[in-house]
């Protein structure tokens, strides 16, 4: 039924291909193909494909947050920024001697704070899976206690919003702070090398452009099954009338804390992925403009279908790379009219937009 | 199944309620299933409720009347754990506190309930709807890997053929007339089997002839389940009640069959406002 | 001009100082003039004695200027113009001087080192100087002159200082300067040789509130490196240690008044950022992202309008109130009307559409006016501080910030409840299909409602211009703040978001000594988080059946 349901929707199967293709084509042409073969695709290409399919990733999750069980939640973004710190931090240990004060434990700016030892909550780090279990277990611990609390109390609509939004303002302001040992303002970076290869060359760029392809496709195919399973139904039924559901014996607190914890371990895991490719994290990720910049994404795909948060991500941040090169200015004035636009005549967003097409087409 | 509602009855409520007794069954062997005694409920120094006391017997189909304001949907508030109660008990049996659970552990329990406003899933199919509402364990993990089996499925089909919706199962419930909509949600009650239906004005928007099919179905299941109904509709109230229950000003003004109630002085007055 | 008017005066001298000598008991203020410019012409005379001479002259003139005078003349910042031989003051400014006319005061620009020659002293002049400047100051009108001198001379070790301030102390009327009159003679006590009257002066002393004689008692119980107190009688460190107890206590209750003040100024500037959400937000159930932007707007009105008029600092800060409220109440009804109206009853698109609002709003005045901070200018009558003693003062700005803000409370207060627009704002927030079928044009009211909370969005802007930097971030950086304060009180009551804001403001005071700024500010966004868990409709919650929907 899922896989029929998959075959029926055009756009969603024409998402999937052309992802298929940005994932295994443009690294294998990247890496196979000399520069000046009309086939080449640049390592700037490849490094900002890669981005977007993080962003992408990022969506997808808000999407499952917001399109399917209506929570609009400000401070996505959060999740995002502690997976890619939990990712920074491997990739800080991993620098070794090769820093510039060359102490083979303490990462630079620690050294520079003069500090003695490594925090205890730096341990571990220097083993690549326990900093992918932490990309998975910062997000999803603070996502739980944040959900048990708010869920709990039934606290909704905007006030929700505008506590998630206070809490990545909180978790901004901490992380701005040397005492917290990330870095401070400057956050994590000067990165060498990620599992052994060098952070820097096509190659580990092309793997990692496929990494986040591949990931991003088996997370979209994993939101798409659970969204058409009992559960899903029963979220979406959440979205409309959460207090119906619970006369009819659901614990909405549970499922809506269940969705939030898995979102926003995927959102941890798009920031896993985005931070080796650009090199940098800093405390400017949990800023309350990155995650309403998200739910603009979403918006403006088409929430509660999942490709259109795909589609919305990558279409709003190529905009914001063409904008940004040609204007810097102009990229606030374009976002915001993007907000006002999408609100006011677009309530589906794109995807809306081409499902109407289609059906007048037909008729 | 009964052990697990136990079990989640008991989450919330703090020392099980005297639910240990006996494990998930409901004690009706006194008569009555639902208690409630001096109950007040106010918002802001208006008594919604007052001191308010009333017992539904198991298996009893009972109607409640009274005008505007008398606190009927405020009560029905109470027992499905909606609204707090300042003072007064609320027991499910003799021996569940219903003041200790919240809304799904009091549905769980088999108190079940349609709103006064139709309140279907619109986005949902007819049939999804009733199997949401199918009884089943309801907690997340299960409901992620829930498969429907050849049981559930006949028991879903049958409750669509019960309330005339079998055209149109697969439709989406937005798109249902007033009357449909009111249908789909007793369906919603039956898949729950509930012991105790409290049913707020159902029949609303329908047709004549639905509301004789609706009065035929609530006649039908009194005896397996108490009902409590609550309708302004007298006609139809006459049709299907043996209890009848007028409730005034937060309180209980009387109680007896349709025909001693109507000859009330105090419900004469009430009615037609003193 | 001056210069004319100057040789003018020469001449006539003779004349005016008989009118004026006549005159000199009436009307002080015009009759000094004329004794200042003889006492001036004899000090640019060469010879000292002259020139000791004009300096008993000034001394015994009371005109505004002779004690700046005097003062310069000691600080060797009075000089003689080349050119037209006038006297000016000057102040250094590393190329050469800037000066000022030593009579009117007026800015003369720059000049050029060689351009003046100074007006020099011998230091017998100069002890004597000091003294008549001393007594001048003792003298002078104005009590907090008076303080400053007191204070000075009290830190001189100078008999002759000691006996202007006896002789002072006898006639002295201000109490403050009284005390601290007191005070300086119960200090040289400390340091006498008969011990019971080190002790009594201590002693006396634990009732003063002064900040030299905390230092110096701490200095008494203190122990040097080898570990030997500083003071070697154990009675008189006793004495000292009873008496630093007594005056510390003291000093933790004035600290905790000034917390107390920072915590509600803090929260008064909550609280005017707030009180315009409070209604968008919590009467009309609109969620407006833009609100700090609109303060922002506010903001920069005030730096508008006081680049228009740089020579009325004062009157240009007070009429940027008006001009804020007008020009942000425009701008919100127009997103009212252009946005707002089309998305009632869908609070989560509100938010996204007014986020985008406010994002244009910042990189308009990022464009138009840079992407800086402007610095706006707090004008006089709202610089410097109530100095209530040497433990206690509270900064102007801070405190009118504050009476503004409960002006600007009870006035929207008096707005709704006793004002047609008031009942019509209250009628379409309970029952909006109501009101219109009574009649009332519920999207006038709409426009209305919103532009005030968007105007005293705009009034916020304006106090908030005195105590901040004005720049394109300033409305980020207290809305999150606003909505807390708002939730905090509970939504749709105005006295809640009063009560909120300055209690949200007096804990973030109260945290800031142990937790630091940043810290503090965590922990009070933490506590609301927790707080709304709890208790998810605020502080003052509505309750009824119009709460559940």
């Amino acid at each position: 039924m899922n896989l029929k349901a998959l075959g029926q929707d055009k756009t969603c199967t024409t998402v999937l291909i052309v992802l298929a293709a940005v994932t295994f084509v443009i690294p294998f042409c990247n890496l196979v193909y000399p520069a000046d073969s009309p086939l080449h695709f640049s390592a700037y290409t490849v490094s900002v494909l890669g981005k977007y399919l993080t962003f992408a990733l990022l969506g997808l999750s808000l999407d499952l947050v917001w399109g399917y069980c209506g929570i609009l939640a400000l401070g996505h973004g959060a999740f995002f920024a502690l997976g890619g710190y939990a990712m920074g931090m491997y990739l800080m240990r991993q620098i070794g001697t090769r820093g510039v004060y060359g102490d083979p434990l303490l990462p630079d700016f620690m050294v520079f704070l003069n500090w003695k030892e490594l925090p205890w909550y730096w341990l571990g780090f220097d083993h690549f899976w326990f900093a992918l279990l932490m990309v998975l277990l910062a997000p999803g611990a603070l996502a739980f206690v944040f959900g048990w609390l708010a869920f709990r109390s039934r606290v909704t609509g905007v006030y929700l919003s505008i506590i998630t939004q206070a809490l990545t303002y909180a978790l901004l302001l901490a992380f701005f702070r040397n005492e917290m040992g990330f870095g401070g303002n400057n956050g994590l970076t000067d990165f060498k090398e990620i599992a052994g290869f060098n952070i820097q060359s096509e190659a580990v760029r092309a793997v990692l452009l496929m990494l986040s392809g591949i990931t991003l496709i088996s997370v979209f195919l994993l939101c798409r099954w659970l969204v058409n399973t009992k559960l899903g139904r029963v979220v979406t039924a959440i979205r409309a009338q959460e207090s119906r559901v619970r006369f009819l014996g659901y614990r909405v607190e549970m499922f809506k804390l269940w969705i939030f914890v898995f979102a926003a371990m995927l959102a941890g895991v798009a920031g896993a992925l985005y931070v080796p490719q650009v090199g940098i994290i800093n405390p400017s990720e949990f800023s309350p403009l990155n995650s309403l910049e998200i739910v603009v994404w979403v918006a403006m795909g088409g929430r509660g279908t999942l490709y259109g948060a795909i589609i919305g991500a990558v279409l709003v941040n190529y905009s914001k790379t063409v904008l940004t090169g040609l204007m810097p200015e102009i990229w606030l004035f374009a976002l915001g009219a993007v907000f006002i636009v999408v609100t006011l005549l677009l309530p589906d967003g794109i995807v809306g937009l081409l499902k109407r097409r289609l059906q007048e087409q037909r008729a | 199944m009964n052990q697990h509602t136990a079990n989640l009855s008991g989450e919330d409520a703090k020392d099980g309620a005297g639910s240990l007794l006996v494990k998930g069954e409901v004690d009706t062997r006194h008569g009555p299933i639902l208690y409630l005694e001096d109950v007040s409920v106010s918002f802001d120094g208006f008594k919604a409720l007052n001191k308010l006391s009333l017992y539904i017997d198991a298996g009893e189909l009972r109607c409640l009347i009274g005008p505007n304001g008398a606190g009927k949907t405020t009560l029905m508030d109470v027992i499905t754990g909606k609204t707090r109660p300042d003072t007064g008990s609320v027991f499910f049996g003799q021996t569940i506190d219903l003041l200790q659970m919240d809304e799904p552990a009091i549905a769980q329990a088999g108190i079940c309930r349609k709103f006064q406003k139709p309140s279907v899933f619109d986005a949902l199919t007819v049939f999804e709807n009733l199997e949401l509402a199918l009884k089943a364990d309801k907690r997340t993990w299960p409901t992620l890997f829930n498969r429907l089996n050849g049981e559930q499925r006949d028991r879903i089909n049958e409750v669509i053929e019960t309330i005339g919706l079998s055209t149109g199962h697969q439709l989406r419930a937005g798109i249902l007339s007033h009357g449909q909509k009111q249908w789909l949600e007793i369906g919603m009650l039956l898949m729950q089997e509930p012991k105790v239906m409290l049913v707020d004005e159902p029949i609303a928007g329908m047709t004549h002839q639905e509301v004789e099919r609706t009065a035929e179905l609530l006649l039908s299941l009194q005896g397996h389940r108490s009902i409590v109904v609550v309708e302004h509709d007298m006609e139809f109230v006459r049709s299907i009640a043996r209890k009848v229950t007028v409730l005034h000003e937060g309180s209980v003004l009387t109680e007896g069959t349709m025909d001693e109630v109507q000859n009330d002085p105090r419900v004469i007055q009430v009615y037609l406002g003193g | 001009m001056k210069a004319n008017s100057l040789k003018r005066y020469h001449g006539l001298s003779a004349v005016m100082m008989l009118v004026f000598s006549l005159a000199i008991h009436g009307d002080q203020g015009v009759s000094a003039q004329q004794p200042l410019l003889d006492a001036l012409n004899n000090l640019k005379q060469g010879s000292m004695p002259e020139r000791e001479k004009a300096i008993t002259q000034l001394s015994g003139i009371k005109h505004a200027r002779s004690l700046g005078i005097l003062q310069a003349l000691l600080d060797g910042r009075l000089f003689t113009l080349k050119s037209d031989a006038r006297l000016v003051t000057g102040t250094d400014n590393h190329q050469g001087y800037d000066i000022s006319d030593a009579v009117s005061g007026a800015s003369l620009g720059a000049v050029e080192r060689e351009a003046v020659n100074k007006v020099n002293l011998t230091n017998k002049l100069r002890v004597s100087l000091r003294k008549i400047i001393g007594q001048l100051e003792l003298s002078a009108d104005d009590p907090a002159i008076r303080l400053a001198a007191v204070k000075a001379m009290g830190n001189e070790d100078d008999e002759n200082a000691l006996a202007l301030l006896k002789a002072r102390a006898g006639i002295e009327k201000d109490e403050t300067v009284k005390q601290a009159i007191k005070v300086v003679f119960l200090m040289r006590d400390m340091n006498s040789s008969d011990k019971t009257v080190r002790m009594e002066a201590i002693d006396a002393l634990k009732e003063h509130n002064s900040l030299d004689v905390v230092n110096r008692l701490n200095a008494m119980v203190e122990k040097d490196e080898s570990g030997n107190y500083l003071e070697t009688d154990a009675d008189i460190r006793n004495v000292a240690k009873a008496a630093l107890i007594k005056i510390n206590t003291r000093l933790q209750f004035y600290s905790t008044i000034e917390t107390v003040f920072f915590g509600l100024s803090l929260g008064a500037v909550l609280v005017l950022a707030a009180i315009g959400l409070a209604i968008t937000f919590g009467v009309m159930g609109v969620i407006n992202m833009a609100h700090g932007e609109l303060m922002m707007l506010g903001a920069y009105t005030t730096y508008v309008i006081q680049q228009l008029m740089p020579n009325y600092l004062g009157v240009s800060v007070l009429l940027a109130i008006p001009a804020a409220f007008v020009i942000s109440a425009l701008v919100g009804v127009a997103i009212e009307r252009g946005i707002i109206r089309f998305l009632y009853g869908r609070p989560l698109e509100t938010l996204l559409a007014t986020f985008g609002v406010s994002l244009i709003l910042q990189q308009s005045v990022r464009s138009i006016f840079s992407p800086l901070n402007r610095s706006v200018a707090t004008p006089e009558w709202m610089s410097g501080s109530w100095q209530i003693n040497d433990f206690l003062s509270l900064t102007w700005n801070r405190f009118y910030i504050l009476v503004f803000c409960l002006l600007v409370f009870v006035l929207l207060l008096q707005i709704l409840k006793h004002t047609r627009l008031g009942l019509e704002v209250r009628a379409v927030a309970q029952n909006r299909n109501m009101a219109k079928a009574m009649g009332i044009p519920t999207a006038k009211v709409d426009a209305m409602t919103f532009g005030l909370g968007s105007g005293i969005a705009g009034v916020a802007g304006v106090a908030l211009s005195q105590i901040t930097n004005v720049g394109p971030n300033l409305g980020q950086a207290y809305i999150v703040d606003s909505f807390m304060v708002v939730v905090f009180g509970g939504v749709g009551n105005l006295l809640g978001t009063l009560v909120a804001g300055f209690s949200l403001g007096i804990a973030n005071k109260f945290l800031e000594p142990f937790a630091g700024a940043v810290l503090a500010k965590i922990l009070v966004l933490v506590f609301i988080i927790l707080f709304i868990q709890k208790r998810p409709r605020g502080l003052f919650p509505q309750k009824g059946r119009a709460a559940d929907s």
